[in-house]
């Protein structure tokens, strides 16, 4: 794996919130890597720790939650041990966010090209004037229409496709190395969604950035991904590149996930349903996290968390099915 | 064919947007909507937000009085009922909203919640609701020991099936799901959808859903209906919408879904609508799709096309090529 260059290295990191209830363990020794100019997807079920390893590699992570152990290698530095100070210089230089919701992560009270011109004045020192012309520039790129009027409007007096638009053009502000995107197309409509998707994907192969994409939308997944890593209550449970995944998925979590997604072909059939429900993350299971849904549970399963195994070239499964010698045990 | 539970002809609503002393406009939410909901049958309605769905669903509800316009339950027009009729009509229909967090009252205990219904409806009370409520958790896959708990206790899926089995409580023959699973994740939605069939199957409900999402309407429904800017622009059984698309909109609307297959990855691409759906204040003049329609003709910006059968009760509403 390290023939091809990696940006950024996610190493056995682990996030836990130390609240009143308990310690809840939402990552548990999370590990990934993506290669410069790809995009890498996360997907998961709500709670399984997608949005916290997007917190935690921007140094983010609130108050009752800490990062407790692992590495966070941007270009092989440390995030980690980087200052806050020195974190406010990357965030939004060099690694930039979109959100899911673009109204929410708007500030009302500016307008949008002075928004989107903020990382020019900030990071890059550019004078007001000159930020604000770069900014409608950069907007116009997002193919907002008008980018000229739409720069003198506030957040407000947007759709959310255009809002969208305008937070992707700020993320890009800086050609960042690195860009998350934390769901930014579950709160669109259909049509307006797939012009987002091809939009960044344009946009991507241009700046030649890397994306760290988030999202529960397995069919978003195979329209947009390169790699995918599927979480499931705090760990990635397979890693694969994203033909592989919708091929030949492995691990009995995917392998379930995929077929509960109502598609052409099951229709008027039961859907499969994956029995019991996501367990708490505050004494989560022990051993493998999905054990007690699993259909091929083993006495070990409960006992060892399993590692993860290369049982293809590129193709990770922590699951103990796969880590033993092949004898099906 | 089946009898229809449901008719709605020319089924009109405008919601008037008012100054301090006149109406200054008018919102075109339902625009002459025809809509026929065969008893047993399940019709779903897609389209994105803002083009009419939940108003058009309400409307057939009599939750909003229409502008103009007829909804017939069982053959009797409902717009002019009577108390009485309103009151059996109550009983009859019954929805499933989206948000299972907003939707059940957060002070009630789960037995006040779910048996609210049979209360208003004197179907039962004291021991006699609470044995029908114990009876109504155990159809949706709940316990009795969730009777005596607050809203907050459960989870998003656990909450839906609470406002499934509210829904439920009156014996309804109709039920609105209004983007009842939206908020779901994929498994716990894979469970509500084998659950809501299962009900149908058992109880011979009719359902209207409505979604945005594509593959969630083609799973459930056997008709469905595309609107776009308050009007129906096609109407079909599952075969023929999803198959078949006829309408440039439904079209683009289809390709612009993400699919499963990551091999589809740029077959999409050329078919992807551009622009954003207009304003249904001052909508469009003649088809209201124009605008955006990669086929748009001469005719289209000045006259309505009507919404027509092009074979087997596939409707759809726009001029031929």
């Amino acid at each position: 794996m390290e023939a091809k260059e990696d940006l950024l290295v996610v190493d056995r990191l682990k996030t836990q919130f130390f609240t009143y209830g308990g310690v809840v363990e939402a990552l548990d020794e999370v590990s990934f890597e993506i290669e410069k100019g790809e995009i890498f997807g996360l997907v998961g079920e709500s709670g399984c720790g997608k949005s916290v390893t997007a917190t935690s590699i921007l140094g983010l992570v609130s108050k009752p939650g800490r990062v407790i152990s692992g590495r966070i290698l941007l270009d092989g530095e440390d995030l980690l041990r980087k200052s806050e100070r020195e974190m406010n210089s990357i965030r939004g230089s060099r690694i930039a966010m979109i959100f899911q919701d673009p109204t929410s992560s708007l500030n009302p009270l500016f307008r949008i090209g002075y928004q989107v011109a903020e990382p020019y004045i900030h990071h890059q020192r550019r004078a007001k004037r000159k930020a604000l012309s770069d900014a409608t520039g950069i907007l116009a790129k997002t193919g907002l229409p008008d980018a000229d009027e739409k720069a003198r409007n506030y957040p407000h007096e947007l759709s959310g496709g255009m809002r969208q638009r305008a937070m992707i053009a700020m993320s890009l502000t800086c050609e960042p190395d690195l860009l998350i995107a934390d769901e930014p197309t579950t709160n669109l409509d259909v049509t307006i969604g797939r012009q987002i998707l091809d939009l960044v994907k344009d946009l991507q192969r241009e700046f030649g950035a890397s994306v760290l994409w988030i999202t529960h939308d397995m069919a978003v997944v195979a329209q947009m991904c390169d790699r995918v890593g599927v979480m499931y209550a705090g760990s990635i449970v397979e890693k694969t590149d994203v033909r592989t995944l919708f091929r030949n998925a492995k691990h009995p979590y995917t392998e379930r996930l995929l077929r509960a997604i109502p598609s052409a072909a099951t229709s008027s059939d039961r859907l499969e349903e994956i029995p019991g429900s996501v367990p708490r993350l505050i004494h989560p299971p022990t051993g493998c996290r999905f054990h007690p849904r699993c259909d091929y549970a083993a006495p070990v399963c409960s006992e060892t968390k399993p590692l993860e195994r290369e049982v293809d070239p590129g193709h990770w499964v922590a699951c103990h099915r796969f880590s033993g010698p092949k004898d099906g045990t | 064919m089946t009898t229809a539970l449901f008719e709605c002809r020319n089924l009109t609503k405008f919601f008037p947007i008012r100054n301090l002393f006149r109406e200054t406009a008018r919102v075109h939410a339902v625009e002459d909507v025809n809509l026929t909901i065969p008893e047993g049958g399940t019709v779903g309605l897609v389209g994105e937000s803002g083009c009419g769905k939940t108003t058009l669903a309400r409307t057939i509800l009599l939750l909003i009085e229409p502008t103009s316009g007829q909804v017939l339950f069982r053959g009797e027009d409902m717009v002019t009922r009577t108390k009485r009729q309103l009151r059996q009509f109550r009983r009859e229909t019954a929805i499933v909203f989206q948000d299972p967090y907003s939707s059940l009252d957060p002070r009630m205990l789960i037995a006040d919640v779910v048996g609210e219904p049979l209360v208003i409806h004197r179907v039962a009370f004291g021991e006699d609701r609470d044995d029908a409520v114990l009876a109504l958790l155990e159809r949706v896959g709940l316990k009795a020991e969730h009777m005596y708990r607050y809203p907050h206790e459960f989870s998003g899926g656990q909450r839906q099936r609470l406002a499934i089995a509210r829904a439920l409580a009156a014996d309804p023959k109709f039920i609105l799901l209004d983007e009842a699973t939206s908020a779901l994740d994929v498994s716990v939605q894979a469970k509500i959808l084998n659950m809501l069939n299962g009900l149908k199957a058992d109880l011979g409900l009719t359902y209207m859903f409505i979604s945005h999402d594509l593959s969630v309407v083609r799973h459930l429904s056997d008709h469905i209906g595309v609107m776009y800017l308050g009007r129906m622009v096609e109407y079909g059984t599952r075969e023929q919408v999803f198959d078949a698309p006829t309408h440039p909109y439904t079209r683009g609307l289809l390709a612009a879904a993400p699919s499963l297959d990551p091999d589809d990855r740029d077959r999409a691409r050329e078919v992807v609508l551009q622009g954003e759906v207009p304003s249904a204040v001052e909508p469009p003049s003649g088809c209201r799709f124009h605008p955006r329609c990669p086929v748009c003709k001469a005719q289209c910006d000045s006259e309505r096309p009507a919404l027509v059968d092009v074979g087997d009760g596939h409707l759809v509403a726009c001029f031929p090529a």
